[in-house]
């Protein structure tokens, strides 16, 4: 039977496809909303080693290698590459149809810009300049690096997932001085910067760039193929814990990026709520002031980490034991480098040795100032419960508490505790910095040019420099177990164990998310709330 | 009139340099350092000295205040160290949600508060009067975060009625800007309606005890129009200045609101900036919040003129 329609009805009918085929394009937006670890006030990701920028980062540039969920470094907008037998010439090309957000084509004189850049303020970046002969570019889409002396580890630089991470930037914007920050935000990343819905400490916002060419390979870590199933990404700067985990529950947000400990218990017995394990857990080191005593004498140093209690202390930290795991390597448990071979560094109090050393070193009995960052809930249990230790050994400790932007800036001054020095605090690194010898900031034994504490171990910078040199993974991995001792026996710094931060998803909403450093958007889908 | 106008606007100029002056000095005697928290906690005792060098902070306090004062005389606040945005402009992002919350608040603190004074004071020592008086003072002793969680708990996560948490912009719509105001703007009408309500009364009962309100009865005029047009009105004053000093301090800062409802307000900016020692942002707020005092309490002088003509300046 045939269906006559009037005009009137017709038009109608016409004006309903119309308004339901744009409606649908509209309402079917998919919008993934997440509450970030902390507030993004940083966008430029060479300027500061702060996690949430390099998260910034990944989000809207890319890199030219990656590293994979089992640590290995992938080519990302690198094509091809190879290196010579001596490790002293690298070429590279890149992927082609590469394009950054504004439509340009991405070039090898972009590339140079953007590492040159980085160096200025990377460390493992300085390094592989100062060895750098030359770095050109070769035609539009290649370059080459020669360097002085053989250089194990340019994949390493080129794919590091820690800040500062080597991004991609327009050459124009590379251009600017490192010293000054970017003002323009424009990569070739899977995701665009929405500037006009940025509001500071309340809202970041990112669109899928949909001329973004992932690579073939399925994504792993934070390498492989970046493919992107929502439509926009919204970071949702909730302070307060328990807010956060009500905007969950009532589906305002999709996840919680971390989950502090103080949330779990309620969370994990949540039948809307799933707990994921996305990025890897990280250690809690001390670290001791040499400049001045009583921690420039090596026996009271060392008397400090004998009281060293882990259990205890990641306990009183973390709360549940599925959140903690000691471990008394350096490098991250379970990490390529990470070793058994600790000295006398068992993680467990030695007390009476200690006592014994501590009375050896002819201590004095001055105050040992802790710092502890009172503002900082990850943080402010450990320096009293090793205050605690220490005073069994025989140590006057006095614990200070301050907020954090205190304790940054004191722990730069070198001065006796009584003028505003200190003698000891206790930080926490991301797994993926404490993975390998050469990223791990405090891993430093030159003294005032060195990390906080500022040890004086030349042998741990020649051992650096030897594990730079070589791409062998045996030969990497006996350095690396070298470094661990040098840095045990000199107290260093001291591991406390490590903790995990699971990452928090509405159940049956959320799936795909990757492991990786820090949480990626990319991979993740977002079903409507079963709800 | 004009006069007082002009006295007070004259007032104004040194107790906004005083402000800063004081702010100003504040700041670089607390220990912390915006340099170290720019540069996060892997960078280096170098990095941070450079930073430093680039924030300009490796200056003298002398020459860094006269380069701020110089930029705050020509109506610039300068530029938040982390942002990288005009402190003005941060300022104006964040003035909307805090005078949504004040606005809504003293509205509803007032439509709340008034009667229940006069009612309270219309029956003085009776049960009513207990009642009212007993719930503010539970209303004012709550504290703000209690009240809030409670809110959240019963209309957001039982009920569904409400958004546990954010703001929506006017521009986006009244009605999800009203939407999530609801709780946020109960949670502090309840503390402040409270506070009010007890003035309200204490000012209505001494108002009830003039000749004028004798005078008034015996002349037989109804009970609600003497209570409204005689009592209350003689009684505005006092209740005025607590509806004044309220409004300051809703702009002034409601932090724990702010937190507890992730409100990206004026309070919790105020928060960040000291945490992160972020020094232009920090004293452009301060200058802010001392001229909306000012504001407010001239806009409540003048209100006198107009609550009580006998009242000149």
């Amino acid at each position: 039977m045939a269906l006559h329609l009037s005009p009137r009805h017709a038009a109608a009918a016409a004006l309903s496809a119309l308004a339901l085929t744009f409606g649908a394009g509209a309402g079917a937006e998919t919008v993934l909303r997440t509450v970030p670890s902390s507030d993004l006030k940083i966008l430029d990701p060479i300027w500061t080693t702060a996690n949430i920028t390099r998260n910034h980062g990944l989000m809207i540039y890319d890199t030219l290698f990656a590293m994979d969920e089992k640590g290995a470094i992938k080519p990302q907008m690198v094509d091809k590459y190879s290196a010579s037998a001596d490790n002293k010439v690298w070429t590279f090309t890149l992927r082609p149809g590469l394009k950054f957000h504004d439509g340009a084509p991405v070039t090898s004189q972009d590339v140079i810009a953007s590492l040159a850049r980085w160096a200025k303020r990377d460390t493992l970046g300085q390094k592989m300049y100062e060895a750098m002969d030359s770095i050109a570019a070769e035609g539009p889409n290649g370059f080459r690096m020669s360097f002085k002396q053989p250089f194990g580890v340019v994949l390493d630089a080129l794919g590091k997932p820690n800040p500062l991470v080597p991004f991609i930037m327009p050459k124009r914007v590379a251009d600017t001085p490192a010293d000054r920050q970017i003002e323009e935000m424009i990569g070739s990343g899977p995701f665009t910067l929405a500037k006009e819905d940025f509001r500071p400490g309340d809202r970041i916002v990112y669109r899928k760039n949909t001329a973004y060419v992932p690579r073939k390979e399925p994504a792993s870590g934070l390498a492989g193929g970046k493919v992107v199933h929502v439509d926009r990404v919204e970071w949702v700067l909730l302070r307060d814990p328990q807010t956060q985990a009500n905007a969950l529950l009532n589906g305002e947000v999709d996840m919680l990026e971390t989950v502090p400990s103080s949330g779990y218990a309620g969370m994990r017995t949540n039948e809307k709520i799933e707990l994921v394990d996305v990025m890897p857990a990280g250690p809690y080191t001390v670290v001791y002031n040499h400049k001045v005593p009583p921690f420039d004498n090596p026996k009271a140093l060392r008397a400090a980490m004998l009281a060293i209690n882990q259990e205890a202390l990641l306990r009183a930290q973390a709360t549940f034991r599925d959140f903690y795991k000691p471990c008394i390597s350096i490098y991250l448990c379970g990490s390529t480098y990470a070793s058994d071979k600790t000295g006398f560094y068992t993680g467990k109090p030695q007390f009476e040795e200690a006592r014994k050393l501590l009375k050896e070193s002819g201590y004095d009995g001055k105050p040992v100032v802790i710092l502890l960052p009172g503002d900082s809930p990850a943080l402010n249990k450990l320096p009293a419960v090793y205050g605690q230790l220490l005073k069994q050994v025989g140590f006057n400790v006095d614990v200070q508490t301050t907020d954090w932007a205190t304790l940054v800036t004191r722990r730069t001054k070198k001065d006796l505790p009584e003028n505003g020095g200190w003698n000891a605090f206790i930080t926490f690194w991301g797994g993926v910095d404490a993975s390998s010898p050469i990223g791990y900031s405090p891993l430093t034994g030159n003294g005032d040019q060195g990390y906080f504490g500022w040890p004086t171990v030349p042998e741990l910078e020649t051992l650096k420099s030897k594990f730079i040199a070589t791409t062998d993974l045996a030969q990497r991995k006996e350095i690396a177990t070298r470094i661990q001792q040098l840095v045990l026996d000199n107290g260093v710094l001291a591991p406390l164990g490590e903790v995990r931060a699971p990452t928090a998803v509405r159940r049956g909403v959320i799936t795909g998310l990757l492991p990786s450093p820090g949480v990626l958007y990319w991979n993740v889908q977002k079903k409507q709330s079963p709800q | 009139m004009l006069n007082f106008l002009l006295r007070r606007g004259l007032a104004t100029a040194p107790v906004l340099l005083i402000v800063a002056v004081i702010v100003f000095l504040l700041l670089r005697m607390t220990p912390g350092d915006p340099a170290a928290a720019i540069a996060g906690d892997a960078a280096s005792a170098q990095d941070i000295a450079r930073i430093r060098m680039q924030l300009g902070l490796d200056e003298s306090i002398l020459v860094q205040f006269a380069r701020w004062l110089g930029q705050v005389l020509r109506g610039d606040l300068g530029h938040s160290f982390f942002y990288r945005m005009s402190v003005t402009d941060l300022i104006g992002q964040r003035l909307e949600p805090t005078l949504s919350i004040a606005a809504v608040t003293v509205v509803l603190t007032v439509l709340i508060a008034l009667p229940l004074g006069v009612l309270a004071a219309s029956r003085r020592g009776g049960r009513l009067d207990r009642f009212i008086m007993g719930a503010s003072v539970l209303g004012f002793s709550v504290p703000v975060f209690v009240a809030g969680y409670a809110m959240i708990w019963l209309f957001s996560m039982q009920l569904g009625w409400l958004p546990s948490q954010g703001y929506s912009r006017i521009a986006d719509g009244v009605g999800p800007w009203l939407r999530n105001l609801v709780l946020p703007c109960i949670t502090l009408a309840v503390m402040y309606a409270a506070l009010i309500a007890r003035v309200t009364r204490a000012s209505v009962s001494e108002a009830l005890t003039e000749d004028y309100v004798r005078t008034a009865r015996a002349k037989g005029i109804a009970e609600w129009s003497m209570l409204l047009r005689h009592a209350l009105a003689n009684a505005a004053v006092p209740i005025a200045t607590v509806i004044g000093l309220s409004v300051a301090g809703l702009i002034g800062g409601v932090v724990v609101t702010e937190t507890i409802y992730a409100i990206p307000g004026l309070g919790q900016l105020t928060v960040d900036a000291v945490l992160s020692r972020d020094y232009p942002l920090i004293q452009g707020i301060t200058l802010f919040f001392s001229l909306v005092y000012v504001v407010v309490n001239l806009l409540v002088d003048l209100s006198y003129l107009l609550l009580d003509p006998r009242i000149r300046y």
